[in-house]
């Protein structure tokens, strides 16, 4: 299963390695890391997307990342309600017939060209997971060339109106 | 989500409390050793960390020269064990701190409190593969609880503050402070902290009432309530509220091997060590249980054995201090995170209610009593069992017992008897061979006044031997019992039962002569081949004030029982009965 799992780390050097290292020593399969800067100074915000077999596995990614003496707060945000981006570049192969057709796909994806070669555009698209993967798909038979996608990061909604029941991970019980 | 959901309280200036002269990094380093009222530290010196140690010259702490650096770790953590305050270790960049890799490694799996500094080439050149250069950082981040490099002199006195209260507070283990060479000779005032601002880290002490009262609920319920405890019972100085509680519950116990001694040996109640070399009755109690109470246990897999098939009956209550240890291997229907004493002063404040287990109380005697541990009669060599109750009869069974990984580790488990906490020291979780005699010295250093017994394979001996040196130096009592099989004992053992008796590289025929190697550093030195010769040799020398070293040749051939295969549950023994 996939889950969402988010944590403020103080910004002390190496601190993605720390936690880089506990994912590989611990077998937990990650399929994106992203890091930036919060709202307070030396507080960094990371969001993980991985890959567990079961509900105790997410329970001990949240408790040994919790472990960690530079991380301040782990929460799994995967029930809540939340808003999860992602950017991807995308550069695609084009003609000059082609060229129009791709325009007027990415348009309701409100994806942008952000450079254009003689034979080639780079694209550029914002948001989840599933709308990035609908682009590229979409694209596909253009031919792709390259495509650089940053991972996604996470944040809750500013109102929490759906109440999961699905079990929480606790740290103190 | 409770994740100590409180949002991080960030504080970068603290209110001095102290402001130094001017003076240089190296004897501030000394300075914030005295402010944490370190008494003695083990290590060895070399290049980056001259500034160090001439400090130390200047201002001494008083200071263990080990002969390698791997003995100087493992005396610390055996000083750790046995003292209750953190060990201390120095050594230099490089090769130094890459010879401390299977101390850290080895105290991180059993949760020993170590304050370990290395030196590091200047920072100027850290990254272009200086001499003497490691990415020490890098190599232990993954088997220290934390670590540090230190980027500013101000920063120090902080950092060993921070790192001393880590080490010692909850779970405890090893954090590294990395000292690069120009720090410690960087002249400046620098400022002691007493307020620590750590937000990421604030370990649970009190056990949620709830979950107690739960774990009161399941107790009234049990017909075949069990506890198995462990190393949690001795950091937390728990083992007279263990016993209070048992005694009042009626309930019967099983130690780990890292648990030994925090529950007395000779208690009808108790059932001895469960796991691989366990007993029959501690093995089946875990195995049969309806109600298993783990106090400060991890569940290691050399416990539980094939986990599908580990306490299937059970409801499991599990107390530990570390979150991450509860439902990692077995799953917990009643976890409480708290300090093993706390819970225990907090379960026996409430009203409870003994729980009706009179018949499998009953039972578990019988099993006990049917099924001791056993050796093999008569042969060639002293039988390492009968050995042990001598030692065990010699020492009253009060001495301090350390031992390396294997064979004689689990003779040692198993016929010591241990009464009292903070007499055992071993190593469990890493398995280190070597361990042993480094670690009896640091155990000796921290009681000077008790008798400490070194027992050590002949391989294992071997490996960590140069301390003789040591041991000689500083007229240490350590008293060394070398197991001598002529083998790799436990490898041989499985090579005999797994492997069809191909002893691929696990014998060792050609042995230094052990007596002739003792002398070398004017230790006595004796060989015995039979029980009374060990006993007599023993009566004479293990309780007085002079190191001694016995060879004991042993039955080469003898295995280790009960035992359960890999992959076995704990039902599946093997070497129950005498064959």
């Amino acid at each position: 299963m996939r889950r969402i799992v988010t944590a403020t780390v103080l910004n002390q050097s190496g601190v993605l390695n720390r936690i880089a290292g506990l994912f590989t020593r611990r077998q937990f399969n990650i399929e994106s890391i992203t890091v930036g800067a919060t709202e307070t100074e030396g507080v960094s915000k990371m969001t993980f997307v991985v890959q567990v077999e079961d509900d105790r596995m997410v329970e001990q990614v949240v408790k040994q990342l919790h472990k960690q003496i530079d991380v301040l707060k782990v929460s799994d945000i995967t029930e809540q309600a939340i808003v999860t981006r992602e950017l991807a570049l995308i550069k695609v192969m084009t003609t000059p017939q082609t060229r129009a057709e791709i325009n007027v796909i990415i348009e309701p994806f409100r994806a942008t060209i952000i450079d254009v070669a003689r034979d080639s555009v780079t694209i550029q698209v914002v948001g989840n997971f599933e709308k990035i993967e609908a682009m590229i798909e979409l694209l596909r038979p253009y031919g792709i060339k390259e495509v650089a996608r940053t991972g996604q990061t996470a944040i809750k909604r500013g109102s929490q109106r759906f109440v999961s029941d699905s079990k929480q991970v606790s740290i103190l019980n | 989500m409770s994740q100590n959901a409180k949002a991080p309280e960030l504080k970068f200036e603290n209110e001095p409390v102290k402001r130094t002269e001017p003076m240089n990094g190296a004897d501030l380093f000394v300075e914030t050793l005295k402010n944490e009222n370190v008494e003695v530290m083990f290590g060895y010196p070399g290049g980056a960390v001259l500034p160090l140690y001439d400090a130390l010259y200047k201002n001494p702490i008083r200071h263990i020269l080990a002969r390698h650096e791997q003995a100087a770790i493992h005396a610390a953590e055996g000083y750790a064990r046995v003292s209750g305050k953190p060990g201390v270790v120095l050594a230099t960049s490089g090769p130094g701190a890459t010879n401390l890799v299977t101390g850290i490694a080895d105290a991180m799996m059993d949760s020993l409190p170590l304050v370990i500094f290395t030196g590091q080439v200047a920072t100027g050149v850290i990254g272009s593969d200086a001499f003497q250069e490691a990415d020490v950082i890098g190599i232990t981040m993954p088997i220290t609880k934390h670590n540090y490099q230190v980027r500013s002199m101000e920063d120090l006195p902080r950092i060993v503050h921070e790192a001393f209260h880590i080490a010692t507070t909850g779970r405890p283990g090893p954090v590294l402070i990395d000292i690069p060479k120009d720090i410690a000779t960087t002249i400046g005032n620098a400022e002691f902290v007493d307020e620590l601002n750590l937000p990421g880290y604030q370990p649970n002490f009190k056990p949620n009432s709830l979950q107690v009262k739960k774990l009161r609920g399941a107790l009234a319920k049990a017909k075949k309530p069990v506890i198995l405890a462990g190393a949690g019972v001795l950091f937390a100085k728990a083992s007279g509220e263990l016993l209070e509680f048992v005694e009042k519950m009626q309930i019967p116990v099983v130690n780990t091997l890292l648990g030994l001694g925090g529950f007395p040996a000779d208690h009808p109640l108790f059932l001895g060590m469960g796991g691989m070399h366990g007993t029959y009755a501690a093995n089946t109690a875990l195995y049969e249980a309806d109600l298993l109470i783990n106090i400060g246990a991890r569940f290691d897999d050399r416990l539980t054995g094939n986990l599908a098939h580990f306490a299937p009956n059970a409801t499991v209550a599990h107390i530990d201090i570390d979150p991450a240890e509860i439902g990692k291997n077995v799953p917990t229907h009643i976890p409480i995170v708290a300090d093993a004493r706390e819970a225990l002063k907090k379960i026996l404040s409430l009203d409870l209610e003994v729980p009706q287990a009179e018949e499998w109380r009953q039972k578990l005697q019988k099993d006990k009593e049917e099924n001791p541990l056993w050796n093999t009669e008569g042969g060639e060599g002293i039988s390492p069992q009968s050995l042990m109750r001598i030692i065990h009869n010699v020492t009253n069974g009060d001495a301090v017992v350390t031992t390396d990984v294997g064979q004689h580790q689990m003779w040692t488990a198993q016929y010591y008897g241990f009464k009292k906490p903070d007499q055992w020291v071993t190593s469990g979780g890493l398995g280190t061979m070597g361990f042993g005699f480094p670690s009896a010295i640091g155990a000796q250093i921290a009681k000077p006044d008790k008798t400490v017994v070194a027992v050590a394979g002949d391989a294992g001996f071997q490996m960590t031997l140069q301390e003789l040196g040591l041991v000689a130096e500083l007229k240490l009592p350590v008293k060394i019992v070398i197991y001598n099989n002529q083998a790799l004992g436990m490898v041989r053992q499985w090579q005999e039962t797994f492997y069809e008796e191909r002893y691929s590289q696990s014998l060792i025929p050609v042995q230094p002569d052990f007596v002739k190697l003792a002398d070398a550093y004017g230790i006595r030195g004796y060989v015995v081949t039979t029980e009374e010769e060990a006993e007599k040799v023993m009566r004479e020398t293990l309780t007085d004030n002079e190191p001694v070293l016995i060879d004991c040749r042993i039955k080469p051939k003898e295995m280790v029982y009960p035992m359960i295969a890999p992959g076995k549950g704990l039902h599946e023994m093997i070497g129950v009965k005498p064959q």
